[in-house]
């Protein structure tokens, strides 16, 4: 049998022995929650109710604010102190909707009972967007435009992404664990709008117990077959997956349905469900906190939780302070502030003690290839990395940075410590502006 | 005070220096081995010619104002490939002039480490055999184990004054070819048991030090199968045809092919970056060997070959393999 994998890419050491055994723990809610409107790519959500209103769990607190929106709900029982300026956890400051955690009022968000067999595809999809269900492993991408697909567009390969390929997260297999019946529940319900020929279940080799689990639960949905992919990164990264799976190739400049694929994440799968079951909108998420903390350990936060809250119920930083990272190590972001807030796409919180931190000593590049063998995507790195220097952006673009997902496996093996995948990401910034 | 360098946030820990220095220990077994077969003069000439390779790179950097870079280890590489070039018997400022020229012409000039379009060795070697030429080929003394030649039986006029390569280009008798083409010849080849530059002569050792880097993943074994391939396919074909008038094996193991194919064309700076580039850098190398050896005024072409295709790279690095998703 063919080995299913993709190109380039790799070997990371795992590092999700840390957070692995630790089950999926509710916090203790904090004082204050702050949700930017910013939670999601597209246009930001706008608020609908007045400052000083009392908000109940689960309320709509802003409706979505464009055709590429959802809304936002309020993530506790509370009172509204209104907007402010706060510290976004992808970078900068931004709006911010703050409230007021009541710990006296304890009651659940209220559960609807909804016969789900009789809904129609356009039915559930209205739900999800209503619920402000996103793309929860980490790229936020609104759920019910995604599932839009075009009358054109024939769905052959549904992929539900357990792969978590990012070292040291643990959020998607804790609930592959632990909600792996409510997750194929979700599966069931996004193959019901989407109709593909195939359902695949994607996760990689260093999670077998997770696979296990699913598979068992896969028992009773003889539709779906679960695929252990040989631990590589970025092996969760939709392109890849895809081209691992089933041997095509999303065409440059086109999204997945244009290689008959779609992926989800097995946590936005789980928030479906419970959307569109339950109601439940999604004002929570499964966050690991890791790295150099006391206790590595995955919570369930309420949205808006800030960072410190969180790396303090984590036990605190073991040593000195180095870095707070928005996400895994391979692209997440490390943070200005620590009180940045948890928001829809944050899967983990990833402390970095001082000595931890990379140097950043950058010498000039010996040729060496790495970076081309190892991008995912087949571009040259290094050869753009010069043109890019040079600003000479319009060759950049000829030579494919573009198509560069950011990865960062470039700069991962760069012996000369040359941060490759930040310039790609300011040339691709620099060549989007040009366009406009 | 928090840190907020951009992502990747870990990485694989290998470094410039790191590759630089497996380089030289992947060197070691040639240089020890070149100490058994020439002596102390052997070592005293590379620890010359490192030196010089040394102080011409941190006066350079110093000179011109550069931040100093010399323990990354580059130019030692440099010093030991240099001085390998040459034959022990060599007067002790050949390697010191070779290097200088390497280190100061063919890679300071150039922009330092990783700009440098030729190898800098061979660079150096090119301009020791343009200047004295007299040294650089007709200073050939036999091992301590063995014979110039390779050929213990040999007593034919001048024979025993020659290399093996010298003896092909030399003299084309009947008997001589006999020898060259003899399992005790390869044999001497193989092991080392030859004259030669002080470090070329070994194929075993050389073979040793560049599997580690293989392994390592710090030389691209394509461009080595490449290179050393194509002499064994081309200069085969030509054996067939009896044009030439030695086996393959004979043209793969004399003279400077392990250590020119193996740790030269290898060079990470002047080699191309794509897997393809690598092998089409590597085979056109080995044809361009086999034509100079041949039909060339050199008994060797090896360094001249790799130069040459030095001059390709950033030709073969617009060779750009086709994008993901794109339609090339």
């Amino acid at each position: 049998m063919k080995l299913l994998t993709f190109r380039g890419g790799v070997y990371l050491k795992g590092r999700k022995g840390l957070s692995k055994s630790s089950p999926i723990q509710p916090i203790e809610l904090p004082e204050f929650v702050y949700l930017p409107l910013s939670q999601h790519t597209g246009s930001p959500s706008k608020p609908i109710i007045k400052k000083k209103d009392e908000v109940k769990v689960g309320e709509k607190i802003a409706e979505s604010g464009g055709k590429l929106s959802v809304p936002l709900h309020s993530p506790v029982n509370g009172v509204y102190k209104g907007t402010q300026l706060y510290p976004h956890p992808l970078g900068g400051m931004s709006i911010a909707m703050k409230i007021h955690v009541d710990p006296e009022k304890t009651e659940p968000w209220e559960r609807v009972k909804r016969e789900v067999d009789s809904l129609s595809t356009d039915e559930i999809v209205e739900i999800i967007k209503e619920c402000g269900i996103v793309g929860m492993g980490g790229a936020a991408f609104p759920t019910f435009f995604k599932l839009r697909i075009p009358p054109d567009k024939k769905i052959k390969d549904l992929i539900i992404n357990g792969v978590e390929c990012e070292p040291y997260l643990t959020s998607d297999y804790r609930l592959m664990m632990e909600k792996s019946d409510d997750i194929f529940k979700g599966i069931d319900i996004i193959r019901r709008v989407l109709k593909p020929d195939r359902v695949w279940i994607a996760t990689e080799s260093n999670k077998m117990d997770a696979a296990d689990n699913m598979r068992e639960s896969c028992a009773s949905y003889p539709w779906a077959s679960i695929v252990v992919l040989p631990t590589k990164y970025p092996q969760g990264s939709e392109k890849q997956l895809i081209s691992a799976i089933t041997g095509r190739e999303v065409p440059e400049g086109g999204l997945p349905f244009d290689a008959g694929a779609y992926v989800q994440n097995v946590g936005t799968a789980l928030a479906i469900y419970e959307a569109v079951n339950f109601g439940k909108p999604l004002y929570e998420r499964v966050v690991t906190v890791t790295g150099s903390v006391r206790n590595p350990s995955n919570f369930l936060v309420p949205i808006g939780t800030p960072f410190d809250y969180l790396i303090e119920k984590a036990g605190g930083v073991v040593g000195k302070e180095g870095k707070i990272i928005n996400g895994g190590p391979m692209m997440g972001i490390a943070q200005v502030r620590r009180e940045a807030p948890v928001i829809k796409g944050s899967t983990g919180i990833l402390i970095q003690n001082e000595k931890e931190v990379l140097k950043g000593e950058v010498g000039p590049c010996i040729r060496c290839a790495s970076c081309v063998d190892v991008c995912p995507i087949n571009l040259l790195p290094t050869e753009i990395y010069k043109v890019v220097e040079l600003n000479d952006y319009e060759r950049a673009e000829k030579m494919g940075v573009l198509s560069c997902i950011e990865c960062g496996n470039c700069s991962y093996v760069c012996p000369a410590g040359i941060p490759l995948t930040q310039q790609f990401k300011v040339a691709k910034n620099e060549i989007q502006k040009r366009r406009k | 005070m928090l840190q907020l360098t951009p992502a990747p946030h870990i990485s694989s820990g290998t470094n410039t220096k790191k590759i630089m220095y497996s380089v030289i220990l992947a060197l070691t077994p040639a240089l020890i081995g070149s100490v058994y077969f020439f002596g102390w003069r052997a070592l005293f000439l590379t620890i010359l010619s490192v030196l010089s390779a040394e102080v011409t790179e941190y006066l350079f950097q110093k000179v011109t104002g550069r931040e100093s870079r010399i323990s990354n280890g580059s130019a030692v590489i440099t010093g030991i490939l240099l001085a390998f070039n040459i034959s022990v018997n060599s007067p002790w400022w050949l390697p010191v002039a070779g290097s200088i020229f390497a280190i100061f012409v063919a890679k300071q000039v150039f922009g330092g480490l990783g700009y440098n379009i030729f190898n800098p060795a061979l660079a150096g070697r090119a301009f020791l055999m343009a200047s004295w030429p007299s040294l650089m080929t007709g200073r050939w003394i036999a091992p301590n184990s063995g014979t110039l030649s390779g050929l213990s039986s040999i007593t034919l006029d001048g024979v025993t004054q020659a290399t093996p390569l010298s003896l092909l280009k030399l003299h084309q008798g009947e008997s001589v070819i006999q020898s060259l083409n003899s399992p005790g010849m390869l044999k001497a080849l193989f092991f080392g048991n030859v004259g030669g530059c002080i470090g070329e002569t070994s194929a075993l050792l050389l073979l040793i030090g560049a599997l580690y880097l293989f392994i390592k993943g710090y030389a691209d074994w394509r461009i080595s199968v490449g290179y050393i391939g194509s002499i064994f396919i081309f200069s085969g074909i030509l054996y067939l045809f009896r044009v030439s008038p030695v086996n393959p094996l004979f043209h793969i193991l004399a003279g400077g092919v392990m250590l020119g194919g193996l740790f030269m064309a290898t060079d990470l700076v002047t080699s191309p970056v794509t897997r393809k580039g690598r092998w089409i850098f590597g085979f056109g190398g080995g044809i361009i060997c086999v034509l100079i050896r041949l039909w060339g005024g050199y008994p060797e072409g090896v360094s001249y070959s790799i130069l040459l295709m030095n001059m390709f790279v950033p030709l073969l690095d617009r060779m750009a393999p086709k994008v993901y998703g794109g339609l090339k």
